[in-house]
């Protein structure tokens, strides 16, 4: 029986395995931040062992950054402390840190794949569940508590059962307007939050197969919202050419033997997967959220469905929303373009393309806030920053920002934001926050008009996209 | 780790599907750089109101509720992979959460820190959940070696799943670590000799 793109992966790494337990699996890259990382560092220290593998970590400085005057101390006190650790335990550890204001800083999903640190093949962890973003590399690429960030760091392995396969399947065209954050957004509506528990899933078919990796990247980020701990889409031509000449990318002809055994990595014809899921490109459309898990999700142009849970009416509760209601006309006052989910350049080329010429509704604040230093600065060299000035919109600096809201960027209670994020959970973006998940191109419509509207309808989504 | 064997208790019923990880413990409170005090932070905004007033109605602060098992709706434990989350929990007091369906790094967050996450049937924990919720005073019963859970003094009884590793890992107390560095060598070896 043929071999998954998983499994070839998976296979490659396997260290040895425990009779009736877990298998060692090798980490090649390993990413940390942060957050969930200085517990581990501890943990390492008073157990008296040493950092096996520096050379195979890489750290910045996202989650709990400001997204304005960086080039000034951090205020929050507990925040600055927490950087400073990260420096420290990095210096300490000889580990390369992007730290704030560092050229190279940004978001660990975004900056990673940028510099091509993230390569087809390889395995690679960092305490973060939205790991999953590397996927779109043909990588095995998924989240980690702080204890097995403990464990990388002190073996550059992980102690694992291998997961079940999953295979989504999406061919067709997509219609004008229909972006990836709306396919993924579609099928975690279609699977709900837990199917892919368990699982790693793959996604196929044409509509991957003709996605920027900025849309890959996408997809795979949001797989974690259906439980899945990773997905993967097989690398192609469209891989290998984004890859070639970044940063850490192979250069010369080591790049050219990496690619030989990348072509060796897709699935074969005949491999088998313990769940399939097929889909129709041409049944999306532009997809919002309407409630407190990203499995909430409906057609910008259905209503919210009824049903009778009490789990599903306390999430409508919290969103103050009605089962049977529609959402558009819904008035927003903020909206936020960024997160690992949709940071990078072609999600804030989509948003300006259609902001262009327009200005954002008095009643919106409008954060755009760049996955990185690098992004930040190809928004400037490519004019977009001038067409979000002139429209009224904020850009700031990189960062996690008001996606989880540890710094100062947060929605206050009992307001909607319209955001390109990956949770809608209660107070993921501030305390008593409402969170509606899209696509760059729903925001920035959202944004302009001050309410939600059917972007389907709108003829300038054919000019934007 | 601590040892975990035994342990009949009451149990606190949070009778809610997809508690992910955020009401678990809120993102504010990911700051701190030593794992300590999490748990006066855990569900901090459905304990708590806005305005830091107790909110009553939340089943954390009715007093009738006690004990170190906590049962939780469906696919408890979702969203973001803080560790944060297990260490709030068991810093609260709880060693055991029983659910029907667990988010997979929640779960081995949880195996590695000593909480253990008790997975029933749908129909077992809809039982357990009216039963405690009927009687403050019901006690349950969780034995890992046999991985059995029941109410006690009564027939209630199901047996639960979990990997035979990370089994003798919680009974002895045991974590990743001490295996992994143990087999330095090997690791040591297949660096040498990979084939990527």
């Amino acid at each position: 029986m043929g071999k998954t793109l998983f499994d070839k992966v998976w296979d490659a790494h396997v260290v040895d395995s425990i009779a009736n337990g877990p298998q060692i699996l090798y980490i090649d890259k390993h990413l940390i931040h942060e957050v969930t990382s200085p517990q581990a560092f501890n943990e390492l220290k008073a157990r008296n062992i040493p950092v096996f593998r520096p050379d195979q970590i890489v750290a910045t400085a996202d989650h709990n950054t400001p997204t304005q005057n960086q080039h000034l101390p951090v205020k929050d006190e507990l925040s600055r402390k927490q950087l400073a650790q990260l420096s420290e335990n990095c210096k300490t550890n000889h580990i390369t840190l992007y730290e704030l204001g560092h050229k190279y800083n940004g978001i660990v999903h975004v900056m990673a794949p940028e510099l091509g640190i993230t390569q087809p093949g390889m395995t690679m962890v960092c305490g973060d569940s939205h790991t999953s973003t590397h996927g779109a590399f043909g990588t095995i690429a998924f989240g980690i508590g702080t204890s097995q960030v403990a464990q990388v760091f002190a073996s550059q392995c992980l102690l694992l059962t291998k997961p079940k396969s999953l295979r989504v399947t999406v061919n067709g065209k997509l219609k004008n307007g229909v972006l990836p954050k709306d396919v993924i957004l579609y099928i975690i509506s279609k699977l709900g939050t837990n199917s892919g528990t368990g699982y790693f899933c793959e996604y196929a078919g044409d509509v991957f197969e003709n996605m920027s990796m900025e849309g890959r990247m996408t997809v795979c980020n949001m797989s974690i919202e259906m439980g899945a701990r990773g997905g993967m889409i097989a690398p192609d031509e469209t891989t290998y050419d984004y890859i070639k000449g970044r940063e850490f990318a192979p250069k010369g002809s080591e790049f050219d033997k990496k690619v030989a055994y990348w072509k060796t990595l897709a699935t074969d014809i005949d491999a088998q997967f313990d769940k399939e899921y097929v889909f129709d490109a041409e049944d999306i459309e532009p997809m919002i959220t309407y409630g407190t898990n990203p499995g909430m999700g409906i057609k910008i142009s259905e209503s919210i469905p009824e049903e009778t849970d009490a789990s599903f009416k306390k999430s409508l509760d919290y969103m103050n929303f009605q089962a049977g209601e529609s959402l558009i006309n819904k008035p927003i006052n903020y909206v936020f373009i960024g997160s690992c989910t949709n940071s990078r350049i072609e999600d804030f080329r989509v948003a300006a393309s259609y902001i262009k010429g327009k200005q954002k509704a008095d009643n919106v604040t409008a954060w755009l806030v760049p996955g990185s230093k690098q992004v930040e600065a190809q928004i400037i060299d490519e004019g977009l920053k001038a067409i979000f000035d002139a429209a009224g919109f904020e850009l700031r600096q990189p960062g996690c920002s008001a996606c989880l809201a540890m710094n100062d960027d947060k929605i206050p209670k009992g307001e909607y934001c319209v955001s390109t994020s990956n949770r809608n959970f209660e107070g993921r973006q501030g305390q008593g926050s409402r969170t509606i998940l899209a696509s760059p191109l729903v925001a920035a419509a959202t944004a302009v008009a001050g309410k939600i509207i059917d972007v389907t309808q709108t003829i300038d989504v054919l000019e934007a996209v | 780790m601590e040892q975990f064997k035994t342990l009949t208790s009451t149990a606190i019923p949070l009778d809610i599907a997809n508690v992910d990880t955020d009401q678990i413990i809120p993102a504010r409170f990911l700051k701190a750089t030593d794992r300590k005090g999490f748990g006066d932070h855990v569900f901090k905004d459905w304990r708590f109101h806005n305005d830091g007033s107790v909110n009553t109605d939340f089943v954390l602060n009715n007093p009738k509720f006690t004990g170190s098992i906590l049962i939780a709706g469906d696919n408890f434990g979702c969203g973001s992979s803080r560790e944060h989350a297990a260490w709030a929990i068991t810093d609260y007091g709880f060693k055991v959460v029983v659910s029907s369906f667990f988010a997979d790094i929640f779960k081995g967050n949880a195996l590695n820190n000593g909480l253990l996450p008790v997975q029933v049937s749908e129909d077992f924990l809809k039982q357990v959940l009216q039963l405690v919720k009927q009687n403050p005073e019901t006690e349950l019963e969780v034995h890992l070696e046999n991985q059995t859970i029941s109410v006690k003094n009564s027939e209630i009884t199901e047996t639960f799943e979990i990997d035979a590793y990370k089994k003798t890992c919680m009974i002895n107390g045991y974590d990743d670590i001490d295996y992994l560095v143990n087999n330095k060598k090997l690791i040591e070896a297949f660096e040498a000799q990979k084939t990527y």
